[in-house]
């Protein structure tokens, strides 16, 4: 046990020496790799921001029906009955006039606008959830509930919340692609770097071999290489976003401003970093896997 | 210690290195491989750690027959034999206190056992003054006796050297097989090749001579 913690503390230190060694070409791979895993990683952490920003919505089909502005309560809780007997709606939600212009009071930027009306001009209204939710279903249920005594209009308000999610999704695809993509750049990137250092080392690993060295051993400070590379990288890439966001942050925090509201595009949680860190790593000692399964076979004592 | 059966050696192209090549050596002799350049020195010692296998026969080192072990059973095989090469196969981006401790890198003694070994085989050469130098500060014979080094501090029963005084003046080949001569005093078994009669001539040792591939006393 002792002697193998050994030589994986000696693989190590070769591999920080092998980079102690060629300071500018590892900066460079590290920085090369950092730039391309910044872009899924940053397309990733906007997508976060956005999701927590429209936490809120409902991505489920919803009908809103408003009542006439004129009906009494009455009119509101009869049709409410009716409602709940409705089979084809799962759910129904009552909110008053009084209760939705609360809500609308509590609204950044609005309070000022509510308190300066003379009365609520807002009417009683029902949220309801339809059991079907395909669009014909839908358009039918509208129909009917428009017909109803008291009912003044029904909107599907849901559309716009199912394009978000759509967009949302295929932007989650595209950044699954990117990030698929720039692996693969990563892979070949370390391959490359340790196909080169095999070919420097050539001679040290004919010797090597030639004295009684394990292919594992000599394998070891490539994969280590081939690790704290792509770990160099993943940092390099967390770095690039870091910065990325706290800049663009100060332009983001004016405009949210305007708007009343106080978003700001999020970093990374730590477990997502981490996990950015770890994954970069795992594609360099990949890479170095691939490059080393090739070439080192390949020399043998003569 | 070593036997060789009826070893042949064709090399891809159909040349063949060895014909039938048959000697046995024991534990604790010191022999000679003579023969000219091109007699088949090289490819007989390379069968022995099997840098090269034999295309037919068999070539046994303590009871295994090497021809026929699996690659990853090789490593095992050579970190008990000490090989020595004309060309030296040195590192010379390390020290030569680093080149001598590389064999002890694979091995389970500690750094500081590791050490110690290293220096010992050095002081055996002559070398620990210099283990601080860089190989190529070194004189040929010097470079040389490294390499002994280097192939002598894993304590290998067997020393097998290719032509180690080919590029040295007399005097520096005298001391390197003076070295030899006193690993084999200490029980070390050495075989060395070399085209060098008169260096066999000063040394009364069992000689194999080669000649065109084959076993010619």
């Amino acid at each position: 046990m002792n002697s193998w913690l050994r030589h994986h503390r000696q693989a190590i230190a070769a591999a920080f020496g092998k980079i102690a060694a060629q300071k500018a070409a590892a900066a460079l791979n590290a920085l090369v790799i950092g730039i391309a895993l910044s872009l899924p990683a940053g397309g990733y952490a906007l997508l976060g921001s956005l999701r927590a920003a429209t936490a809120g919505a409902s991505l489920e089909p919803q009908l809103s029906l408003f009542m006439r502005v004129d009906a009494k309560r009455a009119d509101a809780e009869a049709l409410g009955a009716r409602l709940k007997a409705d089979a084809r709606l799962r759910e129904t939600r009552f909110v008053s006039r009084e209760q939705a212009l609360k809500e609308l009071q509590a609204n950044e930027g609005l309070a000022e606008v509510v308190a300066s009306l003379n009365r609520n001009p807002l009417p009683d209204a029902f949220v309801l959830r339809p059991r079907a939710t395909d669009a014909a279903s839908l358009e039918a249920l509208a129909r009917d509930l428009r017909g109803l005594p008291g009912v003044a209009q029904v909107q599907a308000d849901s559309a716009w919340a199912r394009r978000l999610g759509a967009l949302a999704g295929t932007a989650r695809l595209a950044i699954a692609l990117l990030a698929a993509l720039l692996a693969f750049g990563l892979v070949a990137i370390t391959f490359n770097t340790i196909r080169l250092q095999i070919l420097t080392q050539r001679a040290e690993i004919e010797i090597s071999k030639l004295i009684g060295a394990t292919d594992a051993f000599i394998r070891r400070p490539f994969f280590y290489l081939g690790a704290l590379q792509g770990l160099a990288g993943g940092l390099v890439a967390l770095a690039i976003l870091w910065g990325s966001l706290s800049a663009l942050n100060v332009g983001v925090a004016e405009l949210a401003a305007s708007y009343g509201s106080s978003f700001r595009l999020a970093f990374l949680a730590p477990g997502d970093a981490l996990a950015i860190a770890l994954f970069s790593a795992g594609l360099g000692w990949l890479g170095a896997y691939m490059s080393v399964s090739k070439y080192l076979l390949e020399i043998e004592p003569k | 210690m070593i036997s060789f059966s009826a070893v042949t050696k064709r090399y891809p192209g159909g040349q063949e290195a060895l014909k039938g090549v048959s000697f046995a050596l024991e534990a604790g002799e010191f022999a000679f491989i003579a023969g000219h350049s091109g007699a088949g020195k090289s490819t007989l010692l390379k069968l022995i750690p099997a840098i090269e296998r034999p295309s037919s026969g068999a070539v046994l080192v303590n009871g295994q027959n090497v021809g026929a072990l699996k690659r990853a059973a090789l490593p095992y095989l050579r970190r008990n034999l000490g090989l020595v090469f004309q060309d030296q196969k040195l590192l010379y981006d390390r020290s030569v206190f680093d080149n001598v401790m590389l064999p002890l890198a694979f091995g389970d003694l500690s750094s500081r056992e590791a050490g110690r070994r290293a220096r010992a085989a050095l002081e055996k050469v002559g070398l620990l003054p210099r283990e601080k130098a860089n190989p190529v500060q070194l004189s040929g014979g010097e470079q040389q006796r490294l390499a002994i080094a280097r192939a002598v501090v894993n304590r290998p029963a067997l020393l097998i050297a290719d032509e180690p005084t080919a590029n040295l003046d007399a005097a520096s080949a005298a001391s390197i097989m003076d070295i030899f001569a006193s690993f084999n005093q200490v029980g070390v078994t050495v075989l060395v090749s070399t085209h060098d009669e008169a260096l066999i001539g000063r040394f009364a040792r069992r000689v194999l001579r080669l000649a065109k591939g084959s076993m010619v006393e």
